[in-house]
């Protein structure tokens, strides 16, 4: 296919793995982080890691924007969708994310909640303005990619006077979590970070430079494709080679130096910073988040519906906080691939199909883990015996 | 002199009609239903049938159905019986409708168990509400779905639930068939070093189907594939190859098929993605909305597994088909204590094929 099978071209895969051999040290580790679950999806999917040299070892970031939703606010989710009257419009990997009471918005839906899957935020607009009786509740998730779209909605909403169209937003910034990540009490030790995509399309690589500078820790900003993250990790371990620091752009073909300067515009005129946000496994990180300005709090859900934060601790041995800060792997977990499944997700990091553990467990069960994880929990067979437990894959 | 005057009937009012609560009721209303919708329609399915007294097969009014005998079946052929419940929105859909998904799916499952099928029963659930016209075009839509397979729709039901009780119509069908002495077709038949056989370009109608789904409508040549493969496996039966299962990747896609075959014979897999047939257009809207083709439904496409020294043999006999011309070997049955799907990347990689979770659903960002 035009466009895309040249990102994916085997030979020059190939090609980009003996580089990738030839260029990593031995008796070197390079510790890299891809920052966003698309690059993590991507990595699983087309089984780059099988092409990269055993001196390398990616480790998976926080952006996956389902999972780092904490209980706290897809409780706040269910209890808007359970009120008479209210509409609740998410998108379809939402649904699934586990709550206080082992609920989830799916089971609440059961319960007798309307929850409507949505596949974008015009549709939630169309929900309202077929429904004037209903109060529509737009579930906003997602960093900075899906965040102008929520703008223009309420943009809309406000030209078009929709007064029961509100947004719950939890749109977060990537920047703030990649400063939690290395500034946290025992930050995993990484030698560079592999750029989002999409969000970089948006924010540029200009946020990035702080990074290099502050952490001297090489950027680069990656495609989604499997060539794009080979020639990026590329480009990382020559600037660890050389002991340079730097931003680099791998994906000039989406992203500048300033980003989308109008979708930022329109971001800054609908939203504002908040002073803090709860991530799942990153507790508060500070302006992190995003509200809604004053301008537009007819249409800001928390306010209409009062609605307070409230923070709720993570199931006890999930390790989906550590796994999101990056210090362990899905297999560290005593519940990956036994009791936590992607048919039965105890964590949000086993339900979206970005989520660390859901990419591992669907695609890379097969591969015996990376040397350096204390790697002895038993991985399931398939999801059916999900609460059965096989022996450790070798 | 009787003063009773013969009972007048006004005839269904097929283009502009809906169907109400009577039509489900039991009463007359039912009964016109079945006499001016379904008979007309099913009739020619039945042409083949015959009563013991040589006289045409006509449905009975009774609660059971009475059905000549298959003739010459020999010792130690089986009987096969297989139901499919068809809930699809919406009804009608580019390449097919709800009526003949329902014939196609029971049909197919016992193509699967290598079955010759004979007998189909159909029971409808439809919403009040619905046009008659979209009914009597479902009903057609079945019948020349059965006369393509060469089996009759016998006897059947209907019900009526209120307006938004229902999407318009849910179907129902159960099939009859039977499968000869020497084929035994099961999931649990793999055996390592099998070939996998796909029959066919995966993916179409599960993107048919998503490409019109409220709120998703995009434009795209893609049409459903539905179709029935009891010809295709009739041929891939009388080629001789040694098949141990046959299964047609509807729900869950081939992914989900293959993680079942292998749980069930408690083998692994190997596939190749290259060898795998993927239209262009099922590619690059899969692309723009993050969905894999693997788990994507198909209506019209069967996996076969055989013995590896018969490989030859079975992709000439697919290719010599119209529904397999492009069937090819897309892996091998492996030893796998855990039962894993994998599959070699086209990019160079390894990665596993799990089962389906829960609904393809286009991503996020």
């Amino acid at each position: 296919m035009k466009y895309v099978s040249e990102f994916r071209d085997p030979t020059l895969a190939r090609h980009l793995a003996q580089k990738l051999a030839d260029a990593a040290q031995p008796g070197r580790s390079y510790r890299f982080m891809e920052f966003c679950g698309g690059h993590t999806h991507a990595l699983a999917r087309y089984g780059v890691l099988d092409l990269l040299p055993p001196q390398i070892q990616m480790i998976h970031g926080p952006g996956c924007p389902v999972c780092v939703l904490p209980i706290g606010r897809i409780d706040m989710a269910i209890e808007l969708a359970s009120r008479p009257g209210v509409i609740l419009a998410s998108y379809g990997d939402t649904l699934r994310v586990p709550a206080s009471g082992q609920l989830s918005l799916i089971r609440a839906r059961a319960q007798g909640a309307d929850v409507r899957i949505v596949y974008a935020v015009d549709d939630a607009l169309a929900l309202a303005r077929a429904h004037p009786d209903r109060d529509v509740v737009f579930l906003a998730i997602g960093f900075e990619t899906t965040t102008p779209p929520t703008a223009v909605a309420l943009q809309t909403a406000q030209r078009e006077d929709l007064g029961n169209f509100s947004v719950l937003c939890n749109h977060v910034l990537t920047p703030a979590a990649m400063h939690a990540i290395l500034d946290q009490p025992e930050p995993v030790p990484l030698d560079g970070l592999v750029g989002p995509a999409h969000v970089s399309t948006i924010i540029g690589t200009q946020p990035y430079e702080v990074f290099a500078s502050r952490y001297h820790l090489p950027v680069v900003i990656a495609g989604f494709e499997p060539l794009d993250m080979m020639q990026a990790i590329l480009m990382l371990v020559q600037q660890v080679n050389e002991g340079r620091a730097e931003v680099e752009n791998e994906f000039t073909r989406a992203v500048s130096h300033q980003g989308n300067t109008r979708a930022q515009a329109l971001v800054h005129e609908v939203f504002e910073l908040r002073d803090d946000f709860a991530w799942r496994g990153l507790d508060r990180i500070p302006h992190s988040a995003l509200r809604l300005r004053p301008a537009y709090a007819r249409f800001d859900a928390e306010l209409r519906f009062g609605l307070h934060d409230r923070s709720v601790p993570d199931h006890p041995q999930c390790l989906c906080g550590p796994i999101l800060r990056g210090q362990r792997q899905p297999v560290d977990c005593k519940l990956f691939g036994t009791v936590c499944t992607p048919d039965n997700p105890m964590g949000a990091c086993m339900v979206s199909s970005e989520g660390a553990c859901a990419a591992h467990y669907a695609y890379g069960r097969h591969r015996a883990p990376t040397a350096n994880t204390e790697a002895s929990t038993p991985t399931s067979g398939p999801p059916t015996s999900a609460a059965t437990t096989e022996p450790h894959i070798p | 002199m009787s003063l009773a005057k013969p009972g007048y009937v006004r005839p269904l009012d097929l283009k502009q009609g809906r169907i109400d609560l009577t039509h489900g009721a039991g009463g007359r209303a039912s009964h016109q239903l079945v006499q001016e919708v379904f008979h007309p329609a099913f009739a020619r399915t039945w042409t083949h049938l015959q009563h013991q007294n040589g006289q045409p097969w006509q449905p009975g009014s009774d609660d059971g159905t009475v059905l000549p005998m298959p003739d010459h079946l020999p010792a130690g052929h089986r009987l096969v019986l297989s139901t499919d419940a068809h809930v699809v929105s919406p009804l009608f859909f580019p390449g097919g409708d709800i009526g003949q998904l329902a014939v196609h799916g029971t049909v197919n499952d016992l193509a699967m168990m290598g079955a010759t099928p004979l007998h189909l029963t159909v029971s409808l659930i439809l919403e009040e509400g619905l046009p008659l016209a979209d009914l009597v075009r479902i009903a057609r839509s079945m019948s020349d779905a059965a006369c393509e397979a060469g089996v009759a729709i016998v006897t059947g039901d209907t019900k009526v639930v209120e307006r938004g009780k229902g999407d318009g119509a849910y179907i129902s069908t159960a099939g009859l068939g039977w499968v000869a002495a020497g084929v035994r077709l099961s999931g649990t038949n793999a055996q390592v070093g099998d070939a996998i056989v796909l029959s066919g370009p995966i993916g179409e109608h599960g993107l048919a189907v998503l490409s019109q789904r409220e709120g998703l409508q995009f434009d795209s040549p893609i049409t459903s594939d539905t179709a029935p493969l009891n010809g295709l496996v009739h041929a891939m039966l009388r080629s001789g190859a040694r098949l141990r299962v046959l299964r047609d990747p509807t729900r869950g896609g081939v992914a989900t098929s293959l993680n079942e075959i292998a749980a069930a014979s408690g083998v692994g897999m190997m596939l190749d993605e290259a060898t795998i047939p993927l239209p262009p257009a099922v590619q690059g809207a899969c692309e723009l909305m993050g969905l894999d083709p693997l788990y994507l439904a198909n209506e019209g496409k069967l996996l076969a597994l055989c013995h590896p020294d018969d490989i030859d043999t079975l992709l000439t006999a697919m290719r010599a088909h119209p529904l397999g011309r492009q069937a090819c070997c897309i892996g091998t049955v492996t030893e796998d204590p855990h039962h894993f799907v994998q599959m070699r990347t086209a990019f160079g990689g390894c990665r596993m094929l799990d089962w389906l979770m829960g609904d393809p659903l286009p991503r996020i960002c």
